[in-house]
């Protein structure tokens, strides 16, 4: 799937341009953007370093099991898969938490951590049923204080910045419940086709 | 407003201080810890570059060649007619691609409209309520190496679909009347 969405990315966007003239803009788009990812990946670094290095603290103090402790009932049911008390689930739970905050940078890290965890738990290359239901509360995005957005309203001189946050926090559910729904869909359609 | 405000700008520090807290009671040797760990983020941005130089340059061609905004045009009359401002498709369509250009978009449209105009409302809470589907999936999978992603792309953009509408029905019925 992802071999096809890039590959049609790419093959439209140059075939577009030999029709709309705009063959220059291509060619500077793509050097400009390689240039783009590799400032972007060094600009991970200082993130992802400084979030590990914390993150290893603290789960060696067992502020991971503790949390993952605490969130248990609610999380073992959306992630049946992993087992109770496991440091995933505690990745997970930080993950969550740090996007409930809206601290992007931070979440990272410790997303694909929850999903290193999650691969030694697999052992395949193929992506399991708790890395399909992680992914798919990520890209809901839960979050409840959207930081950079308010940051931008004031900056343009809004009379009120945060009045999007109650919004925000409805459509987010909506679609967090939403993806979530679709997930178990997708699974229950994925475990009919093995029966068969 | 400014509790939340407030609790944005401390709760980075006060984690901090807590992990270090924590770590110190609990006799982890704090500092080595955090350059073991460290280290480990260094690899990690490395062997994340081909993933993001990959996609990001797929879709700047698929954006400079004029196709994205083709995709557009073509899209917007339809949604005029259920009520939706045009001028949020091209936000709606890249982000779930580009993280980026989104926030770019929504700049640029609470910019030209107002931010407490309708439009930039809306694209103030499409922006907060979604996230890069083609990022993350680049990121997190391609950091442990997944090869086969099954369903989650599909689910991953069918959440942002929801997003986008549950994002514009809320507007429309909180910021309308």
């Amino acid at each position: 799937m992802v071999n096809v969405i890039w590959m049609f990315l790419a093959a439209t966007g140059i075939i577009y341009a030999m029709f709309n003239g705009t063959m220059e803009d291509v060619n500077e788009a793509l050097f400009k953007s390689a240039n783009e990812a590799v400032m972007l990946a060094i600009g991970l670094v200082s993130v992802l370093v400084f979030w590990l290095g914390m993150m290893r603290i603290a789960e060696r103090a067992g502020l991971l099991r503790g949390l993952a402790k605490l969130f248990k009932p609610i999380f073992t049911r959306i992630f049946p898969e992993i087992p109770e008390n496991h440091p995933a689930m505690g990745y997970i739970l930080s993950n969550f938490s740090a996007n409930l905050f809206g601290l992007g940078n931070a979440a990272t890290p410790l997303g694909i951590k929850a999903m290193k965890e999650m691969k030694q738990l697999s052992g395949s290359t193929t992506a399991s049923r708790s890395m399909i239901t992680f992914l798919a509360l990520n890209t809901s995005s839960v979050t409840l204080i959207p930081t950079t957005v308010i940051a931008i309203r004031m900056q343009q001189g809004s009379v009120s910045p945060t009045e999007i946050v109650g919004t925000t926090i409805i459509a987010t559910t909506i679609s967090t419940i939403g993806a979530l729904t679709i997930d178990r869909l997708f699974y229950n359609r994925r475990v009919r086709r093995k029966q068969r | 407003m400014s509790m939340i405000t407030t609790i944005s700008t401390w709760i980075i520090p006060v984690i901090i201080l807590l992990v270090l807290l924590a770590g110190t009671i609990k006799k982890v040797p704090t500092y080595e810890t955090f350059v073991e760990g460290g280290k480990e983020g260094v690899q990690m941005a490395i062997s994340l570059l081909p993933f993001l130089l990959g996609m990001m340059v797929s879709i700047a061609i698929f954006r400079a060649s004029g196709a994205m905004e083709g995709l557009v045009e073509l899209i917007s009359p339809l949604l005029s007619k259920l009520g939706v401002p045009g001028e949020i498709v091209p936000l709606a369509a890249i982000r779930p691609i580009s993280g980026t250009a989104a926030l770019a978009i929504t700049t640029d449209l609470i910019k030209t409209f107002g931010p407490d105009s309708f439009i930039g409302r809306l694209a103030s809470t499409m922006q907060g309520s979604t996230d890069t589907t083609l990022y993350v999936l680049t990121v997190y999978f391609g950091a442990v190496g997944i090869k086969r992603m099954g369903d989650a792309l599909k689910v991953g953009l069918l959440a942002d679909l929801i997003g986008i509408i549950a994002s514009i029905i809320v507007c429309t019925y909180v910021f309308s009347l």
